[in-house]
């Protein structure tokens, strides 16, 4: 229970210090990343034995505010610490001590820190004001953030975020007034007596959700947000912020609504997330700036998440394997925050090291940039869903239960997607390979800047690798939903 | 514990260690080239221990869990270890030609961390005991190869390594397809157990083969999935060799004996009536290479077509099902290895040191380079099946289970492709050998100056082993003994 309340608390104490410390504010990453990422580890080690979780205060439910981690939240927990950790490390070379100082270098950390603890508060929390606390609470980061790149791109962003969070608010007033109250177990115990509104409401929240998450077709704000963000920014955003809006639709559906999700919005969401599998491939395909190639890679990767809900199934539509499908899409989340987070990072030195953003100034970079190369190569690998990576961990699971719950439409898009997904990601690598010279390139910040993407990558790859004992934490205390199938997944 | 189970993670790690240490050692090369020659040495022991253990019957076996119920296996068979030997040897011979060949050339560290990657991919490949494990390693094996054949970056090259990716993950995709369906009715799939049909109906479980075939079929170059290989010969000489006899083919060819054997049994293959058209898509595939081969004027793009017509030969074994077939197939692998090996050797000196990369320019080069075109002669003969080169032990067997298959059809297939082999590889002995010297020819005073020993000596060694491996066929050790031993524990387990 300490610990969970640490690891929201403490991210929001950095924040704090960032501001009072002024100019040595950015030196604190030196101690929040590896205090921080410690913390996950030992969160993901206790929750491996039994969830962990409490009332806030000790005031019991429906008073208190309870914090639960559960395997997933615990797993991506530990993901999102080591992607923020290094991350941020890897923002001192932009936003560091030794630049001179700037509105970015103050505002930047700040931010950084309340999006690192909106995102773990979001991964903990188990009542739906809380979560749209957090949720705003991560928005706002975003939007500042985003606003470091394109401000107009950032408004777009904010209106979206905006819009979403109304919509939010009032599914979740709505559910309050039919139920009365926001516990998502007390909601689970209450909803079959007031269905009609409380499904309204699902509805309100789970449209706020896709908005923010930016599945297709509300995905138009992403990419220039993300694209035009520097680096470390587009790292973040892409690896964590989109993600946390989808655990919550995860939690309002798998946990609050077990017994209301019908078929038709199971396929419904299933649909969508192939829709934008496809969709954003075929744009990544066609972009010929290196980050809106990665940007639009995100729409497409996002797409997988969302199988979620058809290969799991979930009240009645359960599947026999529904915790291989919840597996897969926590590989799928802990994966992608790794390797889209190191793909950011390495295209960011690239373009600074090329001066040019856009395909063709890659040409030769892996003379000159062997390491950001590589690191660049291992991420997009995990993306493609290739072995020994963590996204193929995540593809083979989904494929497996998608052809044994009879559901095959789902695994033909997800080969497609991992095909078209190889196309993309190789334009821009064949393109560093390309050409007889070795350019001529402007010299890094910091010689060690290489190493965050790398150190992004080899975790990717170590999921993949080493997946026994994630996957057990990703489906250990599976929301009701997914127990049935646990059995099924062990031969 | 057993240190002996230790020994198919050692035969990984041994090529994974030069790897690494290739890429952190850009500016050594001397220290890069020590590490690279000392590990291949030290698996060549490895290999040596093994090969006496795995005969006294003796089974390796190395296990980590991935997600429940799916292990990633490691697995040293008979049949495992015939690859890893081949892998190692020649590995030993590629490299020591690579350090030659690249000498002085850029991006060299590159260069060997991504073909010991490959090595160590092909050494995953033969010991996989499972279909996801031999799916990773093959995963592996596409990409690290992409780099090699990229490796000079020219437009041609890059073309080639589009062609190339664009067959191979298409094939993957249909590989993997052809794994999760089969998996998602039978639970994971392991080599020594073989799959569980029976959730399948004759139709599924045709189409499944028909995906996982389709899928290697991209690697092993069966037609029509064969057009990258000849494009990917804009790659340097050492990566040709790999390409053609180390990795990446009889990754293909190695994987469709899996499948047929381990994964299927040939009693269900027979059953469902997929041998046959297997067998005559290899045999078509035979015949193909060869009338392609005969076309070109381009010495590494016959030799590529060559390659498409004899891996053919490995499926073609396997896909009839008879023991002696079987034999056949299996010593193919390591003697179609050998003797391209030595081809593409001699064609890359030919190319680095007398500029001769056309049929047309080869008149006389017989008696200014005796050793290198001496082996490429062996070769060549080999490969048309003159005994006593190793290449004649292959295409006997194979003949004589087509007969016992009841498939004699076979045996002019491996007539029409033996006299399409002698008719494109005997014009290239002829006027290597007796055609008077052209005038473009350098000078012996100027090859003299260029002569590289570790470039020519690899050449020759390997020519000696395909010789040696027919010579000595009938001695426990040899290929084809260990072929027989291999099909054997097959048939009579």
């Amino acid at each position: 229970m300490n610990l969970l309340f640490a690891l929201v608390a403490l991210p929001l104490l950095f924040m704090l210090a960032s501001l009072v410390a002024g100019r040595h504010g950015p030196r604190l990453i030196w101690l929040a990343a590896p205090l921080m990422t410690g913390l996950a580890v030992w969160l993901a080690m206790a929750v491996h034995t039994a969830p962990e979780g409490g009332a806030l205060g000790g005031w019991p439910v429906p008073l208190g505010i309870m914090l639960e981690a559960d395997g997933l939240a615990a797993a991506l927990m530990l993901a999102s610490a080591i992607t923020a950790a290094i991350t941020g490390l890897f923002a001192l070379g932009s936003y560091g001590t030794t630049r001179a100082e700037t509105t970015r270098s103050y505002t930047f950390w700040p931010l950084f820190y309340g999006l690192w603890a909106a995102v773990n508060a979001v991964l903990v929390s188990r009542d739906l004001f809380n979560l749209y606390v957090a949720i705003e609470l991560l928005s706002i980061c975003a939007v500042a953030l985003a606003a470091f790149g394109s401000r107009k791109a950032a408004m777009d962003y904010l209106m979206i975020a905006l819009a979403g969070s109304l919509a939010y608010l009032l599914g979740v007033v709505l559910i309050f007034a039919a139920v009365g109250t926001l516990d998502l177990s007390l909601i689970a115990e209450r909803a079959p007596e007031a269905r009609t509104s409380v499904l309204i409401g699902a509805a309100l929240i789970s449209a706020g959700l896709i908005a923010k998450t930016a599945l297709f077709p509300l995905h138009g704000w992403l990419p220039p947000a993300h694209g035009a963000a520097p680096p470390a920014v587009s790292a973040l955003l892409s690896a964590l912020v989109v993600k946390a809006s989808f655990v919550i639709l995860l939690r309002v559906w798998f946990e609050a609504l077990p017994g209301l999700t019908q078929p038709a919005i199971i396929t419904g969401f299933g649909v969508l997330g192939a829709a934008a599998i496809l969709y954003g491939s075929a744009l990544a395909l066609r972009q010929e700036g290196l980050k809106a190639l990665i940007a639009y890679s995100t729409v497409a990767q996002l797409g997988y998440l969302f199988l979620v809900f058809p290969l799991a199934g979930g009240g009645e539509a359960i599947t026999p394997w529904a915790a291989g499908a919840w597996g897969a899409m926590g590989f799928h989340a802990s994966a992608h925050m790794l390797a889209k987070a190191g793909l950011f990072l390495a295209a960011g030195l690239m373009i600074h090291a090329s001066g040019n953003g856009r395909m063709d100034g890659l040409t030769g970079l892996a003379r000159a940039m062997p390491v950001t190369t590589f690191a660049f190569a291992l991420c997009a690998v995990s993306l493609m869903g290739l072995p020994p990576s963590g996204g193929f961990m995540a593809k083979y699971l989904m494929l497996i239960s998608s052809l044994a719950s009879g559901q095959w439409p789902y695994a033909l898009v997800i080969i497609a997607g991992g095909l078209m997904a190889a196309a993309y990601l190789f334009r821009p690598l064949a393109r560093m390979f390309a050409g007889t010279e070795t350019p001529a390139i402007t010299p890094l910040p910091h010689n060690w800047l290489p190493l965050a993407p790398l150190a992004l990558a080899i975790a990717a790859m170590a999921l993949g690798l080493l997946s026994a004992a994630p996957y057990e934490l990703m489906v250990s205390g599976l929301p009701e939903a997914g127990e049935a199938g646990l059995e099924e997944v062990e031969p | 514990m057993n240190t002996a189970i230790l020994i198919p993670v050692l035969l990984v790690l041994t090529p994974l260690i030069p790897a690494v240490a290739s890429a952190l050692l850009s500016g050594h090369a001397g220290w890069r080239n020590g590490v690279n020659i000392g590990f291949a040495a030290l698996k060549l022991a490895l290999v040596t221990y093994a090969l006496a253990g795995v005969a006294a019957g003796a089974e390796y076996e190395w296990r980590i869990a991935f997600v429940p119920g799916l292990d990633l296996v490691l697995r040293l068979d008979a049949l495992a270890l015939l690859f890893v030997t081949l892998s190692a040897v020649l590995w030993v011979a590629t490299t020591l030609y690579a350090i030659a060949y690249l000498k002085g050339t850029p991006h060299q560290a590159r260069f060997f961390a991504f073909f010991n990657l490959c090595v160590v991919a092909a050494s995953g490949i033969a010991m996989s005991g499972s279909l996801i494990t031999f799916f990773v390693f093959y995963e592996i094996l596409t990409l690290a190869t992409w780099p090699l054949v990229v490796h000079t970056g020219s437009a041609k090259a890059m073309a080639a390594g589009r062609t190339y990716l664009a067959y191979t993950l298409a094939g993957s995709a249909a590989l993997l397809a052809g794994i999760v369906w089969l998996e998602s009715g039978s639970g994971p799939v392991e080599f020594a157990d073989g799959a569980d049909l029976s959730g399948f109906s004759t139709l599924s479980a045709s189409v499944i083969f028909v995906l996982l075939i389709g899928g290697l079929g991209a690697k092993t170059a069966l037609i029509p999935l064969h057009p990258w290989l000849p494009a990917a010969m804009a790659a340097p000489a050492p990566v040709s060799a790999l390409l053609h006899a180390v990795a990446v083919v009889k990754a293909g060819a190695f994987g469709v004996v899996r499948v047929i054997y381990d994964v299927y049994g040939i009693e269900t293959v027979a059953a469902l009536g997929l041998g046959i058209p297997l067998a005559a898509l290899a045999s078509a595939t035979i015949i193909y290479g060869s009338l392609q081969a005969l076309r070109q004027s381009d010495i590494k793009k016959r030799l590529a077509y060559s390659t498409v017509s004899q891996v053919s030969y490995i499926v073609l074994g396997a896909s009839l099902a008879g023991p002696f077939a079987v034999i056949g197939g299996l010593v193919h692998l390591v003697h179609q290895g050998l003797m391209k090996i030595t081809l593409f050797f001699g064609a890359g000196v030919l190319a680095e040191r007398a500029g001769i990369t056309g049929i047309a320019q080869m008149d006389g080069i017989g008696r200014r380079m005796p050793i290198t075109m001496a082996a490429f002669s062996v070769a060549a003969l080999g490969m048309i099946g003159v005994p006593p080169v190793a290449g004649f032990v292959s295409k006997w067997y194979l003949a004589l289970g087509g007969y016992q298959s009841g498939a004699s059809w076979v045996v002019g297939v491996l007539i029409a492709s033996s006299l399409l082999n002698a008719a494109y590889f005997l014009p290239m002995l002829y006027r290597a050998w007796l055609k008077p010297s052209a005038d473009t020819l350098p000078s012996r005073e100027a090859l003299a100056s260029t002569r590289t020993w570790l470039l020519i000596l690899p050449g020759a060694f390997t020519a000696m082993a395909a010789l040696g491996a027919g010579l000595f066929a009938g001695f426990e050790l040899s290929p084809l003994g260990w072929a027989t031993l291999i099909v054997e524990r097959i048939y009579l387990p």
